[in-house]
């Protein structure tokens, strides 16, 4: 019982401190959870302990969110955002990425990072042109303007990450289904894709969260509230004049936050194996 | 028999020899993706420069060359020199706040323990989660009149309500705030990089050290921080990329208030050259942050070469 004690107290700052980043993390998604669950009276009063339900628990934000909104239309103009580009995103970085991992020498590595490098172009350095762009091309105030827009950033990223995944892939196998009579081509398409299927799931589901992430580019080209991607409509949309619906902002972000939240988890491993690790295997 | 004798192989495909050259499959391989860089990312930012040392607006659509006149307006505006400051002050501020709390993080993680993965889930949300959603949370944790963080000193008796803060419209608090939000976000990522730092030491090195005689502080700086120097130099990279051209928590937070005090040059740009409609100093705004890209660019490919020996 003492061994116990002595223990507990031994690991106490252990614990303190793992609790303090548990709290530091996640308290602020707590807080949207406890909002969008909350009676407007209970919310908007000084006095009443925050942290918990006063009056009971009611359902009235996400009535409100679902039937009085356009939170629909922005779930389902970010899920066609989302599936436009990981489709263009996989047609171009697959066989850039997997051209890179095979090319011998100097040029491939040196245009892998090339393309990597144009990753860190901020949005907010190109915002201003490609707004001319988006406006020639009559794709002002539309979301067609973002699947256009959005693949700047997956394709860099995304060929990076898969030509990780493709150095990874002994050549041998390609090099024996060509012997075998298979193309250079049908080796890649019937051989290497089959075979990184687990790396093009990550690079589609990295696709699709940064696409939910973005928020520049969709605040710049996109005003019209029916076009709005569900992170700018959720954050810029449910205010009226100086009023916050915040039980309903609260409710809009949580629903948008927990399926990223849960793929980032799943996925984390192979992605920082993807930013740190493409140089090097 | 019949069979073997009609399995003539089929006439080759006209295509088919430009799929069986290594090299021209290659190149086609890589073009889309270097054409849709190119296109909407090489074009662009050359257009971006051109904007800046040009009269343009959207007013006045006019391409005339003005030469460095729009720069020399700019430097000798007061509010974007804060501007420039204040982006330094929230890059570095919250870096180093990130950083600090990533290598703490990444310690306590490091060891097993029961719930470890449920942790780790939780701790790794505010960086997996859109930025402009976690944001808004906090923006509501910061509101001037039923904010919770004002609510909980209250409570603790360390202020009273008539002392309550207004986190987001005191000039200090409100550039506090942004930082600590930015860092809050960032320190994920940090843990994140230091466990994959860590993790990749071999164990037979560390108990090298411990054999003859390191203790744990000396094991801490003299091998592990050396050794994951270069993984976590590509990772504060990347952050200092995405603070230093940051819009969205100072947009959403504090619209650069109060009177600018929290500006920063992705913000301006956005405020000059798409809201205001004055495209070419909003693009020789976001030109400032250029010179730290670039610096920041050649440490990184500094450090993907030293890697790779």
């Amino acid at each position: 019982m003492q061994r116990v004690i002595a223990k507990t107290v031994k690991e106490a700052p252990f614990f303190g401190g793992v609790a303090f980043f548990v709290i530091l993390s996640a308290f602020p998604f707590y807080w949207m959870l406890i909002t969008s669950f909350k009676t407007n009276s209970d919310l908007y009063s000084v006095t009443n302990i925050p942290f918990w339900f006063n009056d009971p628990p009611t359902l009235e934000h996400f009535r409100y969110l679902f039937h009085e909104t356009l939170f629909m239309t922005w779930l389902l103009n970010s899920l066609i955002i989302g599936l436009c580009v990981v489709a263009i995103t996989l047609v171009t970085a697959l066989p850039a990425g997997y051209s890179l991992a095979r090319m011998t020498g100097r040029k491939g590595e040196a245009l892998g990072i090339g393309i990597f490098l144009t990753y860190l172009v901020p949005p907010t350095l190109l915002f201003l042109p490609l707004s001319r762009v988006v406006a020639d091309l009559g794709l002002q105030n539309s979301m067609w303007s973002l699947v256009l827009i959005y693949p700047t950033f997956t394709i860099p990223f995304c060929t990076w990450l898969l030509m990780g995944f493709f150095k990874a892939l002994p050549p041998e196998i390609e090099e024996a289904a060509i012997v075998d009579g298979c193309s250079l081509f049908g080796a890649f398409i019937k051989m290497a894709i089959p075979l990184s299927l687990p790396g093009i799931l990550t690079v589609v589901i990295f696709t699709f969260t940064l696409t939910l992430q973005e928020f520049v580019y969709a605040l710049t080209f996109v005003s019209t509230s029916s076009q709005k991607p569900i992170t700018l409509g959720v954050a810029t949309d449910l205010i009226r004049g100086d009023i916050f619906y915040w039980g309903e902002i609260m409710a809009g972000a949580l629903l948008a936050s927990i399926p990223v939240a849960i793929a980032y988890n799943i996925f984390l491993d192979r992605f920082i194996a993807g930013i740190t690790g493409g140089a090097v295997k | 028999m019949v069979a073997i004798a009609q399995s003539v192989p089929k006439p080759a495909s006209r295509f088919r020899f430009i799929f069986d050259r290594r090299d021209v499959l290659g190149s086609i391989f890589v073009a889309p993706a270097i054409l849709y860089v190119l296109l909407l990312v090489g074009v662009p930012f050359l257009l971006a420069v051109y904007y800046s040392v040009s009269a343009f607006t959207i007013y006045n659509p006019s391409w005339r060359f003005v030469g460095l006149a729009n720069f020399e307006q700019i430097v000798q505006n007061p509010v974007f020199l804060q501007t420039l400051g204040n982006t330094f002050i929230f890059t570095f501020g919250s870096q180093i706040l990130g950083l600090i709390l990533g290598k703490f993080g990444a310690l306590l993680l490091l060891r097993p323990f029961p719930g470890r993965k449920i942790v780790r889930a939780l701790i790794i949300l505010p960086w997996a989660v859109p930025v402009a959603l976690a944001t808004v949370a906090w923006q509501w944790m910061f509101d001037s009149l039923y904010s919770v963080i004002n609510w909980t000193l209250i409570a603790l008796g360390i202020i009273t309500r008539s002392q309550a803060p207004n986190w987001l419209g005191n000039q200090y608090l409100a550039m506090l705030s942004v930082i600590v939000v930015n860092a809050w976000r960032f320190f994920p990522f940090a843990i994140v990089i230091f466990l994959a730092g860590i993790t990749a030491i071999p164990q037979d090195v560390l108990d090298a050290a411990t054999i003859d005689g390191a203790g744990f502080w000396r094991r801490n700086y003299q091998i592990i921080v050396p050794m994951i120097l270069p993984i976590v130099a590509v990772g504060l990279i990347f952050g200092i990329v995405f603070t230093f051209t940051d819009l969205s928590i100072v947009f959403l937070l504090t619209m650069g208030g109060p009177v600018s005090a929290t500006s920063v040059l992705g913000f301006e740009g956005f405020q000059v050259g798409i809201i205001s409609g004055d495209v070419s100093h909003g693009a020789a705004i976001s030109l400032f942050m250029l010179p730290v890209l670039f610096v920041v660019v050649v440490l990184m490919l500094r450090f993907i070469r030293r890697r790779e020996i």
